[in-house]
């Protein structure tokens, strides 16, 4: 079930103001520790998963399944929340012994989307990290805080929506930051690029 | 507010990103240590005014230590370098000689 108000279970929860804010429910998310610079590393994740390796800092995306880059040895790899189990059997029996270790997190973080043309100015308002469209074009992930939590945010291909992860345990927390930061009384004013 | 470019993943990491180690570059005295050497190791900081080198975690990001090699005064940053080194590298050391002459740490300058 999705109501207006659900940012854990299906989603659903909507906030409109200065930008779109709303919880995009149930995702798939398996973690992958390993050397990302291993050929072979690379070799296993591509026999289960399209989408193109990202370089540092990136995502990559060939619906409905995606790639993130979250640290020279951290990659976040999402998909369909019921396809988790068959994904993560698939990648374990493609690494085969290979020094990585692959796990299901589905449940361990949160994902919301922001969009809208202040969707930038909106998220500015919670991290310090550099979020000018130089710094974080279409396909840019960025791990960071929001506020007094991290977060993991990375802008989409369409580079008007911002997808942002926070663990479940502050997940309400990050939600009420977003809510009050698309206040639309309350415009920061920078021009968006 | 200092800004240090995580040596590992390149970002440039607001200091409230990152997570303070102390300083950096000490040796380690564990069992069969003298207590002098141990106390030192436990309690004996440098506390210079000027030239420093530190440690720093980029907790919110990649996760990784690292070091910074800055100044206490004027919180120039001289550099960020691997944490996988015990003592700063030549290029670091350059930049300081050259910013701050007559610099000089543990003999190397």
């Amino acid at each position: 079930m999705s109501d207006a108000t659900d940012i854990h279970g299906g989603g659903g929860a909507r906030v409109s103001g200065l930008a779109d804010l709303r919880a995009t429910g149930p995702q798939g998310m398996i973690v992958l520790r390993g050397d990302l610079a291993d050929p072979g590393l690379r070799t296993a994740v591509g026999a289960v998963y399209a989408a193109a390796w990202p370089g540092a800092h990136g995502v990559s995306f060939a619906p409905p399944r995606g790639l993130c880059w979250m640290s020279p040895d951290e990659m976040l790899l999402l998909g369909p929340k019921d396809a988790v189990a068959d994904d993560l059997a698939q990648l374990t029996a493609a690494l085969g012994d290979q020094h990585a270790l692959a796990v299901d997190v589905s449940d361990a973080r949160c994902a919301f989307a922001l969009s809208g043309p202040a969707a930038r100015e909106v998220l500015a308002k919670l991290t310090p990290a550099d979020l000018s469209p130089q710094a974080f074009g279409p396909g840019r992930i960025r791990r960071s805080r929001l506020a007094q939590v991290p977060a993991a945010f990375w802008m989409a291909e369409d580079g008007t929506t911002i997808h942002i992860v926070v663990f479940r345990s502050v997940a309400q927390y990050a939600w009420d930051l977003l809510v009050g930061a698309t206040d639309p009384k309350a415009p920061v004013g920078l021009r968006q690029g | 507010m200092l800004t240090l470019r995580c040596p590992v993943c390149g970002i440039d990491a607001d200091e409230t990103e990152l997570s303070p180690g102390g300083e950096a570059h000490l040796t380690r005295f564990g069992p069969d240590a003298s207590d002098d050497d141990f106390h030192d190791y436990l309690f004996t900081r440098e506390n210079p005014r000027g030239v420093h080198f530190e440690r720093w975690r980029h907790s919110y990001g990649c996760g990784k230590w690292f070091h910074a090699a800055r100044c206490t005064v004027t919180l120039e940053v001289f550099g960020t370098y691997s944490a996988q080194t015990t003592e700063p590298p030549a290029g670091i050391r350059a930049v300081i000689a050259e910013k701050r002459p007559g610099w000089s740490w543990r003999g190397l300058s």
